[in-house]
Order: structure tokens, then sequence, then C-alpha cells
């Protein structure tokens, strides 16, 4: 990618952060932490991989997403609003009384959701019903998923996996998110995960690696598991859980609390002056 | 009386799928290891790129459902009952029930007529745990006649559907030339105005047998089949306790959720007021045991049937 692609990209992601914070101040509730650690991911996803057209948003043939983590959607539903699909403002009334914003996503009201997703597991179930559907279709859209490091402790997860592996779902990509922090502390530490890549290599997934703060890091692993053929793949990517946020990163604490109103400031202060450095 | 015809619901599934199969190319099936058992390998054998057996894992196996029918297909999941509304209940509540998708839940061996295997395997909570679940069809069907049509009409139908099927061949009671099933539609299977048997599934055959027996004392009851149970007819409900004055229920399931509470939920709900008899599993756990000894043991029969009527009569 040129440094103009990757200057673009960062500005949408920087974008998309000062959503996720503005949404969730706004809420007082919800899951900042990681939903700024997939906020790189998931621009780098719809700006570059995903064939999708807000304008059209149950196009038969697009790529589909299903955000296995459904509680990071503040980053998702900042995105789709970026896109188009529905307007900015919506973001502030995220999780408010007969708002458009669920808490976790709900495919049946917001444009641009293709799984209502929140019980962790079960996405990248779906997702591969979808990835399998593509193939006895014979279409050519893809299914991308994104799950936690912390989910990986749902059986669910395995399931999939095993019939993903067993049904040579190439057309499926698969993001783990590793922040290693989830509520109650450190991954390794309330109950590992570890090793993940042997796990699903054992499973039969072709397995890559990312930074996922890096777009020309994503943008390798992306490329190179869109070759794979004859299974899925999973690209396990290194984030730092409230990544962009001085006071949030790399906090447990910041997996599912909304900022007060000095917080909120000094968070949009911070994320403005990162995109006005991006300007100079 | 002539010999009455016995199958299976479970049968009437697998031969009513493959019918489906070659009809529409949306259809998909998906089971869990129990092909054979649910019948869905009658499908399997005629459309083997469309039956995806998922092993057992049956909580993936509706996510997967979920995620196909979220992308335009018509999928059948089936496992046992107690695996699929008991296990999956919260995929089916979350991944099918919540998006309102179009899965249709097929579950065979409900109920303690499952026999042998015993109480881990007889399911008698799934119509109290299915029919919680909002915008979710429930339906059990009588017999083999009924059972196809309700297979084909749920297809028909756009939105997520359980149907409990059974393991236990029953008496084929309804005329396949006159029958016509009818989502949500109660079926008056006799008249009678002494009081009303409102029953499903397996207990309706039952019911018939009662209705009969009380007929030559004198007494004569109306026989209800409420195939569906949500949404429940409640108009049907409300005339017979109006018009009979008292309900027997008679169903293969706990006292708890199932029909005796759908029932008296609509008659309290319309002011309607009559006395209302279960005729269920009397929230107890089954037993192993040839499913023959467990109907009698549990009181799932006509004679149960017959003596409760004759108690809501006081006679």
């Amino acid at each position: 990618m040129d440094k103009n692609t990757i200057k673009q990209l960062q500005k949408t992601a920087n974008l998309v952060r000062q959503g996720v914070i503005e949404s969730v101040y706004h809420a007082q509730s919800g899951h900042p932490g990681g939903s700024l650690s997939i906020a790189d991911t998931i621009t780098y996803l719809y700006e570059k991989q995903m064939r999708v057209d807000p304008k059209n948003p149950k196009w038969e043939d697009r790529d589909r997403f299903v955000l296995s983590k459904g509680h990071t959607c503040p980053a998702l539903y900042s995105l789709l609003a970026l896109k188009g699909f529905f307007p900015w403002d919506e973001l502030k009334s995220l999780r408010h009384v007969g708002a458009l914003l669920q808490g976790h996503p709900d495919m049946k009201a917001i444009p641009g959701i293709d799984m209502s997703t929140g019980s962790l597991g079960q996405g990248i179930s779906t997702a591969v019903g979808m990835a399998l559907t593509a193939k006895l279709k014979k279409a050519d859209w893809r299914v991308y998923t994104v799950l936690g490091d912390g989910e990986s402790q749902e059986g669910q997860v395995w399931e999939a996996a095993m019939f993903a592996s067993h049904h040579k779902l190439d057309n499926l990509i698969a993001v783990l998110d590793n922040n290693n922090l989830q509520i109650d502390g450190r991954v390794d530490e309330v109950c590992s995960v570890y090793p993940l890549d042997d796990k699903f290599k054992a499973f039969g997934w072709e397995v890559f690696y990312a930074d996922a703060h890096d777009f020309e890091s994503l943008d390798e692993a992306f490329t190179a598991a869109k070759k794979v053929t004859g299974k899925p793949s999973i690209i396990i990517q290194k984030s730092v859980k409230g990544k962009g946020v001085s006071f949030m990163e790399n906090q447990a604490g910041w997996h599912g609390k909304a900022p007060n109103a000095e917080q909120y400031e000094q968070a949009m202060a911070e994320l403005k002056a990162a995109a006005e450095a991006m300007e100079g | 009386m002539a010999e009455v015809k016995k199958i299976a619901t479970r049968e009437s599934y697998g031969r009513t799928l493959a019918e489906l199969g070659a009809e529409n190319d949306r259809v998909v099936v998906l089971d869990a290891d129990l092909a054979e058992s649910t019948k869905t390998a009658v499908f399997q054998k005629a459309f083997p790129e469309r039956h995806f057996d998922c092993g057992i894992a049956e909580s993936n196996m509706i996510s997967i459902a979920a995620g196909m029918a979220a992308a335009g297909m018509i999928p059948f999941a089936s496992s046992f009952a107690m695996f699929a509304a008991g296990r999956a209940y919260e995929q089916i509540r979350n991944s099918v029930g919540y998006p309102h998708l179009n899965v249709k839940i097929c579950a065979t061996h409900a109920g303690i007529s499952v026999g042998e295997d015993g109480a881990t395997h007889q399911c008698i909570e799934d119509i109290a745990l299915m029919r919680n679940i909002p915008g979710m069809v429930v339906v059990s069907p009588a017999d083999d006649v009924e059972a196809s049509q309700a297979i084909r009409a749920i297809a028909d139908y756009e939105g997520p559907v359980y149907m409990r099927l059974g393991r236990l061949p029953v008496p084929v009671i309804n005329d396949p030339e006159n029958y016509h099933f009818e989502l949500g539609k109660a079926v008056t299977l006799r008249e009678g105005t002494d009081a009303t048997v409102i029953a499903n599934g397996l207990m309706v055959a039952e019911a018939v047998a009662a209705a009969e027996r009380l007929a030559q004392e004198g007494i004569h009851v109306r026989v209800l089949n409420i195939h569906t149970i949500k949404p429940i007819d409640e108009e049907a409900v409300c005339a017979a306790c109006r018009e009979t004055g008292g309900i027997v229920t008679a169903e293969e399931h706990n006292v708890i959720g199932g029909l005796y509470s759908a029932v008296c939920e609509s008659l309290l709900k319309n002011g309607a007021g009559c006395k209302v008899l279960p005729v269920a599993v009397m929230d107890e756990f089954g037993q192993s045991g040839p499913a023959d000894e467990l109907l009698e043991l549990y009181g799932l029969t006509a004679d149960n049937i017959v003596a409760k009527v004759k108690t809501l009569l006081g006679k």
C-alpha cells in the first residue's frame, strides 16, 4: 500500500475511534476498550477488502461481516456511519430507549449489520453458515468475522472451527483480536487460550499474524489469507485494548465502562490531536 | 374396529423433507450425528450436497442454520428435542429468535415415549422453552397426515419455527383426503357439549379413544387438536370453555409451560372461566422402559383422560 492510502486509512480509523468515544460517552455504558482495539481492522476491512453498498445494504452479492465479539459494535457502528449506512448522529443515541443502535448488533433494524451477535461464540458459527451458503450457491462473496481472544474460551468457537475446515471454507477469513484482556483480567491469567495459533492449525486452519494497528501488516495478512485455498484462514492480530486513548490502553477496566465528562474531553482531545498531526 | 395404521411423525418428516428438497433448492438440512434417527437421512440420500451433518455439536448446528437463513436458505435443523431445544436453547434464542431468521428446528424423540434411553433423552420441557421465545411458532403434530402437511406449511411460512416430532409410531387418525392443516388453527375432531378434551401430539389419538369410551357411557366430549401451541387458537379454546363448560388438556410434556399452561393463559386473558384439568407429566423426570409402559405409568392414556373428564363432571 502506498503512503497516501495508509494515511487515509489512519484518518478514517481515527474518526472511528472518535465515534467509539462519542457513542459510549453518550450512552454512559458500552465497551470502549475492545472497540478501540479493532478500530483499525474494521476500517481496513471495509475500506480495502469488502464489497458492500451502503445504498443497498442487503445486496445479495455483498461480502458479509459478522462481529462475533458483538460488544465492540461501537467501532462497527462508527465505520458504517462513516460509509453512509445511517447518519453519524445515530451514534449519540447508542443504547438509548427506542434508538436504532442497540447495545449489541441487531441485523433486523440496523442497515449494514449482517448478523445479530452479542452472545459470544455464536457469531463465528453463523459466519460459517454464510460461507457454506456461498459455496453451495457457487457465489464469489466472502465472509469475514472478528472474534475476541476471551471469546475463544467458548467451546462453540471450536465446534465452528472444526466444521469450517471439514467443509474447506476458504471463503471465510476470521480475525482473532488478541489484546490479552477480558473482563476479569489478563486472558492468560483468567483461563489461558494459548497457544492460539497451534490450536487453529490443529483444527485445520491456515494461520496468519498481524499487528492490529499497522495497516501494512494487516494488508499483508489479508492479501495472503485471500490466496489460501481448501481451508479457512484466521489472522491472529496483536492488538492493544483501548488503543488510541492513553488512559484506556491496556486496561481491563475499560472493557465495559463509559468515560465521565472529563475523561471524554481528554479522550476526544487526544484523538483530535492525533488527527491534526496526520494532516501535518 | 379395523386395525389402525401406525407411523412415527419422524418418518413423516424424513419423507416430506425429501419431497421439499425436490421442489425447492433453498431447502437445506442440518443434523447432529442422528440422521438415521431423526430421518433426515432420507433427505440426505436424495440430496447429499444439501445435507450437512454437523457432528455432535448442536449449538454450532443451530448457529450455522441461522447464518444460512441470513444468506437466503431455508434450513431445517434436527436433533433430539433434548439437544435441540435444550442444549442449543440460547443459540435458538439469540441467533434464530432475536433476528427472526427463517430456521425450522424440527426436533424428534420428544417426550417420554423415547422409551428405554431414559430421562436424559426424554425432553418434556421443549414446548415451554420454545414458546417463550418471542416470535417463535411452535407446532406439535398428532399423526403422519398432520405432520406431513405441517412440515410443508412451516416451509412456506417465513420465520422461525419449532416443530416437535416423535420416535414412537402413532395411529394415523386424520384422513389424508379431507384433512387440511392451517398454522394456528385448531382442529375439531369430535363434537360434544359435556366437556372438551384439548390435546396435541400423540395424545390426540388418546383423546379420540377417550371420547369414544365416554360416549358409550353417555358423556359427549368435544375433542380439539391444538397442533399449534403458539400462536394458539384462542377462539377455539374460549369457545370450548363457553360451550362445553370444562376442559381436560392432554399432552406428552411437563404440566408446566406446555399445552395446559397455554390453554389456561388463553382462558384467563379472555375472561373465560372454567375448570381445566391436566393430563401431562406431573413435574417429574421420566425413566427407562418401553414407551407404552411409560405412557401408562405417567398416565398419558385414554383411560386417564376418561378419569379426568369424569372428575371434571363430578362423576
